[in-house]
């Protein structure tokens, strides 16, 4: 019986990795110039922790093996308790400098810094169930939101007041995300009524909207293209279905669209 | 050492006896009961979402007529597979892997295991299983109301929790039921930690040192520690919710939500609130739900190796640390949340902190294994079971626990299968190997072994299929809390999750082989003596099942130390029956 659980546990531990190591399953394609530290970040806590797995796994197999149906006598652990201690602080205790100063340059570089003052700068309401986007227009400033004037019925989704409000009138409002590649973006994230959340797998970015905060997120993506944007934030029975896209254009292209998009105001 | 002793006349009567009791052993069955009957719905619920997920059209016989709201024709509704999963996690982490592991065995054995006739506050402790159980019944009634169950998961995130019905369905009469259930259930959570820490402190046994107490009653010690502060945390958490909710109050909602297209009637609270409250429970309660399962393991694995625990001062000094910096680490559940990103370095190096007691935990058990006589009995092969999940479950804390990798894998299903191996698997073998080991002691008969490792084998095997797939489409991106899987990139992994679902199903029926182990045994079982395992604390000095002042007027001396096996013991180690000396044998 216990050798057959040593062989179980090494079959399990051995296949699990295989399927990580071969990328089997893995993230998509990064599209984000921030991206390729996050997948490097990963991949190193992959390898580390993974041999880790795998070592732990198969010493309980080893001694699993070992003490099952044996005639000696009972053996302490050469050392004590003592070589434990000391393999955790030094083993787990290098991971976790490693991983916690690489980790927090990696964190910082996204969350921490300011965003390139030349992005385009847009502003996203999520709401149940859907996202809206807005750019300022031409005047390059955004209308001031009224909560009481938000209606989805007449399409007022970030509570705009153009009679009153001059710089309201030429924002353009939609419902996916146009950006141009290889520029700085600067999203300020609004939620209307719940939580949600931000999340673009290619982007390798996340972040949730809260009711009553402002939220800046900023990246840069990289290649052109039409992902999907989805809601990870649990915000009531339509969660699985609020997702948006966000298409990567040229800047010609983008311009180009935006001309159009202003235009139709 | 033993300042306080408590006596109570043997009850009359059978209300008296197994129902409205106060002894501390019928209490203790009263809890695991209720964790039975909370384990079996939860699983049920499981089950439901798992069949939705990976074929969502297709009716599910019989559901239709159960629940004809939310599975009109037997087909779930998005709203009610969020009500399922919102059940499915609040039964399972308040009424299964709270209640079974530190109140069900903690209220049965600790006394027991410290040489004393019951808790020290025997009231008490039955009015904290009475209020746990009007708890389970205010949340389960929620599935009778007329909007259904809340749909806020067992996080309840405000405000999506704090703003009622016009929030969706379940949010609501369910939602108010879900917050008044985990009200109360703070209120029976903290009577019994009160009881647990002075019944160990001030009930033991002659010669019960602290140093000799078994590392079980340590552990539901510390646990019970953990649970007074995070529970002290939660109900006025919930109080607050309810405020929000039924007298207008803001705590928890900021002005200018529009619900509906209904700008709502507040102003000046912070969702954020009630995510930092709601987590300086929740992560603490993550060590709740698996300390208690440490102690099992620690107490149950030395009596089939047939050596002591390597290092359990060690194994203690871990436990304490473990329990001090769970209170420091509850903003990794928040990295993203939108709360100070300076902070989030804060919080992760705690949490990476905290994995080097649990590693050094998870060390001391495979350096027992080494070099063991191991009698390889039911108990055995799930606290083995327990060590291969708990790393598996473990190991992936290393990439939550940086919030570099969280940016890309919070929300999604590493998450998913990550929290379930480390807390639900790791702490469900705790409660296994608890059961098949105690369970001659609880009822004086013995399990089957046939039956018991036929039990582990296909749940050892199934939990893998269910949970290690998770890591995988986690890493693929695939977002959990979703009742369907309709985005294109999400599509490819759907046979993933017909392979989890029909893991889960297998895993599930394996569960009948334990229930009818489980029966069968407490009707034919072959009987049991008084020390089957061979083991060496307290429990096993008094009869099987014990009687009800538990030592029969005799209260134990103790002489010596919780694990006195093998070489240390009275023939050195041969591996014959006297390889052991129980703690209240005679000092030599």
């Amino acid at each position: 019986m216990g050798k057959l659980f040593a062989v179980v546990v090494a079959i399990i531990a051995l296949v699990s990795a295989a399927i990580f190591a071969l990328h089997i399953w893995w993230l998509p394609p990064d599209i984000s110039a921030h991206g390729v530290r996050i997948d490097r970040q990963l991949s190193e806590t992959m390898v580390s922790s993974g041999i880790l797995f795998v070592l732990a796994q198969l010493a309980l197999a080893l001694f699993v093996w070992q003490a099952s149906g044996t005639t000696r006598g009972i053996k302490t652990f050469p050392g004590g308790a003592t070589p434990m201690v000391v393999l955790a602080l030094v083993l787990v205790g290098a991971e976790i400098l490693v991983l916690t100063f690489v980790g927090s340059k990696v964190w910082a570089s996204i969350y921490q810094t300011p965003p390139d003052p030349n992005s385009l700068q847009i502003e996203v309401q999520a709401e149940q169930f859907a996202f809206y986007f807005r750019y300022a227009g031409a005047d390059g400033k955004f209308g001031a939101m009224h909560p009481e004037l938000m209606n989805d019925a007449n399409e007022n989704f970030f509570g705009l007041d153009p009679a009153n409000d001059s710089t309201a009138r030429d924002d353009i409002v939609v419902g996916s995300l146009t950006i141009p590649v290889n520029h700085p973006i600067l999203l300020q994230l609004h939620a209307k009524d719940v939580n949600h959340a931000f999340y673009v797998p290619e982007l390798r970015i996340q972040q949730d909207f809260v009711p009553g905060m402002v939220i800046p997120l900023h990246f840069t993506a990289t290649k052109t293209g039409k992902y999907e944007i989805v809601c990870t934030q649990l915000c009531g029975l339509g969660h699985y279905n609020m997702r948006a896209y966000v298409e990567v254009l040229p800047q010609d292209q983008f311009d180009q669209w935006l001309k159009v998009k202003a235009a139709q105001q | 050492m033993t300042s306080a002793v408590h006596h109570h006349a043997a009850p009359r009567g059978f209300l008296r006896t197994h129902v409205f009791s106060v002894d501390h052993k019928v209490i203790g069955r009263q809890y695991l009961d209720l964790a039975l009957v909370a384990v079996v719905t939860g699983m049920v619920l499981s089950w439901l979402m798992r069949l939705h997920l990976a074929w969502p059209e297709t009716p599910i016989p019989g559901l239709g007529k159960l629940s004809p709201n939310g599975a009109a024709g037997g087909v779930i509704t998005p709203e009610y597979y969020l009500s399922l999963m919102t059940m499915h996690g609040t039964i399972m982490v308040f009424f299964v892997l709270t209640t079974a592991p530190f109140a069900g065995f903690g209220n049965y054995f600790l006394p027991i295991q410290i040489g004393a006739e019951d808790m020290a506050f025997p009231r008490i402790n039955m009015m904290s299983f009475w209020v746990t159980l009007v708890a389970f019944l205010v949340l389960i009634s929620a599935f009778f109301v007329s909007d259904g169950p809340a749909l806020s998961g067992w996080t309840a995130y405000a405000p999506l929790s704090a703003v009622g019905k016009d929030a969706g369905p379940g949010q609501g009469t369910g939602q108010t039921l879900w917050a008044v259930s985990i009200a109360l259930f703070c209120v029976a959570q903290l009577l019994g930690s009160l009881n647990f820490i002075v019944t160990t402190l001030d009930l033991r046994a002659k010669g019960m040192s602290l140093a000799r107490m078994p590392l079980s009653t340590w552990a539901w010690f510390i646990t019970a520690v953990i649970g007074l502060i995070a529970f002290a945390v939660l109900m006025p958490a919930c109080i607050l919710l309810l405020l929000d909710r039924l007298a207008g109050t803001s705590f928890f909602i900021p002005a200018g939500l529009v619900i509906s297209d209904r700008l709502q009637p507040h102003s000046g609270g912070s969702p954020l609130l009630w995510q930092h409250l709601f987590w300086f429970f929740g992560h603490p309660e993550v060590y709740i739900a698996i300390l208690p399962g440490f102690g099992i393991i620690s107490h149950v694995l030395p009596a089939f190796a047939r050596k002591p625990l390597l290092g359990p001062r060690v194994f203690i000094v871990c436990l304490i640390a473990i329990a001090f910096l769970s209170y420091t680490v509850w903003g990794h559940h928040m990295f993203l949340s939108g709360m100070n990103p300076f902070s989030a370095t804060l919080f992760s190096v705690p949490t990476l902190i905290i994995t080097i007691p649990a590693t050094i935990v998870t060390l001391l058990w495979i350096g027992t294994v080494y070099g063991a006589k191991l009698r390889l009995a039911t108990p055995a092969l799930f606290c083995l079971g327990f060590i291969s999940v708990f790393v598996s479950g473990g190991i992936s804390g290393f990439f939550l626990a940086q919030p570099s990798i969280d940016t890309y894998l919070h929300g999604t299903y590493f998450v998913v299968g990550h929290f379930h191996f480390v807390m639900g698997v790791a702490a469900m073998f705790g409660i296994f190997a608890g059961i098949y080991f105690w369970f001659p002691k609880m009822f004086g008969r013995m399990m089957s072994e046939t039956l018991g490792k036929w039990h582990f084998w296909l749940t050892f095997i199934g939990v893998y299929g269910v949970f290690m797939p998770m890591h995988f489409i986690g890493l693929a991106g695939n977002v959990r809390r979703y009742a369907a899987f309709t985005d294109d990139y999400l599509k490819p992994l759907v046979p993933v999750h017909k392979f989890m679902t029909i893991a889960a199903l297998l895993t599930g029926a394996a569960q009948l082989i334990f229930l009818f182990n489980l029966i069968r045994s407490r009707i034919r079982g072959a009987r049991a003596t008084d020390n089957p395992w061979q083991a060496t604390t307290l429990e096993w000095s008094t009869a099987s099942p014990p009687p009800f002042d538990n030592f029969g007027g005799r209260p134990p001396v103790v002489a010596r130390g919780p694990q006195e096996y093998g070489a240390s013991g009275a023939a050195g180690g041969d591996g014959g029956s006297d390889d052991y000396v129980m703690q209240a044998a005679p000092d030599r």
